[in-house]
């Protein structure tokens, strides 16, 4: 377990580098000069020299890139051009409504598709079987801002009970805050639980079908019982996998639904500062994204691993 | 089980091939023009004149969707050739070649899959520039990656079968023996491969259109239209309805059609689904 551990730590610092010189690669080469930017088109060629001189924008690129890593790595994001303040700052805020928003869409969808998907599989064949994964085919294809503006039709619009868009703040109150990431969190969840139950069924099924569990029930164990002591158990990793996947998705999706309830989250804050030109709050918050993906594999790995022992073998 | 999964391809093939006809008519006749503004009749409720009723343009909404199957369809197609384009050739070459070549194309998929599809597509849209031209780009470029996994991984279990092997004593180099013996044999796998990207490549579309990243109006686009009715949500709710089940169906059909697809090419598969 310790050469595992240790060979999974060289590989996910391995990525994490290589993915932050992609991101400072890929958005130093795109067009667009900060500083012509800041100062407007009628500045003078040496002020806006100068001013690069001062965002050290005029030093090499391996130079810029090692200051701005070493940035990261010692809590310091920089400045954004446009907010002038700190982008740890405004990460900072914005994470506090982006961060429950997905794990709340990823627990909702978790606690919806895994009993969804053992029912259809303890069930298989049957007319409920046919029934939730048909619903669940249909799930898979809706698109969750569609979804988004169906709930706030049903929810916001014909049922006055939950707030349209907007957030108020943790500071309203955590009842209050978290009524504004409901309809949100169901859009980002639902379509996500339709696939999660869908791959739930078919592994519990794959493991039903296993010696141990036909030994379990020749024991004189209930089919309930060995169905959840011994197959569903067994059924954890490709599932366990997939809600880290999940989450990937989520971060990607969360651009768009923070867009259709107006939530001021990390992906709001990415389209400003892509339409404001504020490089160096594009280049913080891809690379941060990117990282937290890469760490989330990583750990989904290790549960793996941990749940598996068979899976600790090097070539893992 | 039989009945269901054919079930499953004939409605799939049946709904992918009426999406795909109203796109081709859509691009020789709608009912209206798309694009023709008729302030009078803004926001109308459904009717024989408009089947889907009016925008807050009041352009005909039946012909906008038609309109719309068309550049969505024609974005998520191009998307997708542009990923299996390069994606296959990708991966055929790193199964071929194997040692550190297969490393080196394998670590930088695997990199490719740290970047959320979407947020990074919404980057490169938005930073070169907003359209549909660089939309298919943006979505192409993250079914490189997957294109090549696939292919690399269907491709390595056909290089250690046994007229493969005899194909090299034959004296075939690897180009040859990849398109003459590989490729025919995973033909399967990437097909199904592709309706499922092919969806999500739609999705994807709607996605970046709905932030006013992919078609630019005046074109229509589904994405864009709702994103339009959100903002009458509470005069015309109805606006979001149709849009959106235009996305859902031509998904879902995808869908059905990659399932069906894969049970019906592949009967090894054909276990406990």
């Amino acid at each position: 377990m310790t050469f595992y551990l240790l060979r999974r730590v060289a590989i996910l610092l391995a990525t994490l580098l290589a993915a932050s010189i992609v991101v400072f690669v890929v958005l130093q080469v795109l067009p667009g000069d900060p500083a012509a930017l800041i100062l407007g088109t009628g500045a003078r060629e040496d002020t806006l020299a100068a001013l690069r001189h001062q965002l050290g924008l005029d030093a090499p690129m391996w130079l810029r890139y090692a200051r701005w890593l070493g940035g990261l790595l010692s809590g310091d994001f920089g400045t954004s051009f446009t907010y002038h303040v700190p982008v740890a700052e405004l990460v900072r805020q914005r994470v506090l409504v982006s961060l429950p928003l997905a794990l709340f869409a990823i627990l909702l969808s978790t606690a919806i598709a895994i009993p969804v998907g053992v029912a259809a599989a303890a069930r298989r064949g049957g007319a409920a079987d046919a029934g939730l994964m048909g619903v669940a085919q249909i799930g898979v294809a809706l698109p969750n801002f569609w979804l988004g503006l169906l709930l706030i039709l049903l929810f916001a619009v014909r049922l006055p009970w939950l707030p349209a868009s907007g957030f108020p703040g943790w500071d309203a109150g955590l009842w209050a805050g978290f009524r504004a990431l409901i309809l949100p969190a169901l859009a980002l969840a639902l379509p996500q639980a339709a696939i999660l139950a869908r791959v739930t069924r078919a592994a519990v099924i794959d493991t039903l079908g296993e010696d141990f569990v036909r030994t379990a029930r020749a024991k004189g164990l209930s089919r309930p019982a060995a169905l959840w002591r011994h197959a569903v158990p067994n059924a954890l990793i490709p599932v366990v996998t997939l809600i880290g996947l999940q989450f990937s998705f989520l971060l990607a999706g969360t651009v768009i639904i923070e867009n259709v309830f107006t939530l001021p989250g990390l992906g709001r804050l990415v389209f400003q500062a892509i339409a404001q030109r504020d490089l160096i709050v594009v280049q913080d918050l891809v690379v941060l994204l990117a990282g937290s993906v890469i760490v989330v594999n990583f750990l989904v790995d290790l549960a793996a691993a941990w749940i598996d022992p068979r899976l600790r073998r090097a070539g893992a | 089980m039989t009945a269901l999964r054919s079930r499953n391809l004939i409605l799939g093939a049946g709904i992918t091939l009426l999406m795909a006809a109203v796109a081709l008519v859509s691009l020789a006749w709608t009912p209206y023009a798309p694009t023709a503004i008729d302030i009078v009749h803004k926001l109308a409720a459904p009717s024989l004149a408009h089947p889907f009723g009016t925008d807050h343009l009041g352009r005909d909404v039946l012909s906008m969707i038609m309109a719309g199957a068309s550049s969505s369809l024609s974005v998520a197609l191009i998307a997708v050739v542009v990923g299996a384009g390069l994606g296959v050739p990708l991966g055929a070459f790193a199964a071929a070649r194997g040692g550190w070549i297969d490393d080196v194309v394998m670590r930088a998929c695997d990199l490719a899959f740290a970047f959320p599809a979407l947020l990074t597509a919404v980057m490169i849209t938005a930073l070169a520039g907003p359209g549909a031209g660089n939309a298919m780009l943006a979505i192409g470029i993250f079914n490189i990656p997957v294109f090549a996994r696939i292919t690399r991984g269907a491709a390595r279990s056909i290089w250690a079968r046994e007229f493969v092997m005899a194909a090299r004593t034959a004296g075939r180099g690897d180009v040859a023996i990849t398109v003459l013996h590989v490729l025919p044999n995973i033909a399967a796998v990437l097909l199904v491969q592709a309706t499922i990207q092919f969806a999500l490549a739609i999705v994807a579309d709607a996605g970046l259109s709905y932030v006013g990243l992919g078609t630019q109006p005046p074109n229509p686009s589904w994405g864009r239209m709702l994103n339009d009715a959100q903002t009458y949500i509470w005069r015309a709710p109805l606006l979001a309805v149709f849009p959106g089940v235009a996305i859902t169906l031509s998904v879902l059909g995808l869908n059905l059609l990659g399932d069906g697809l894969q049970d019906w090419l592949d009967p090894r598969l054909r276990r406990g689904r």
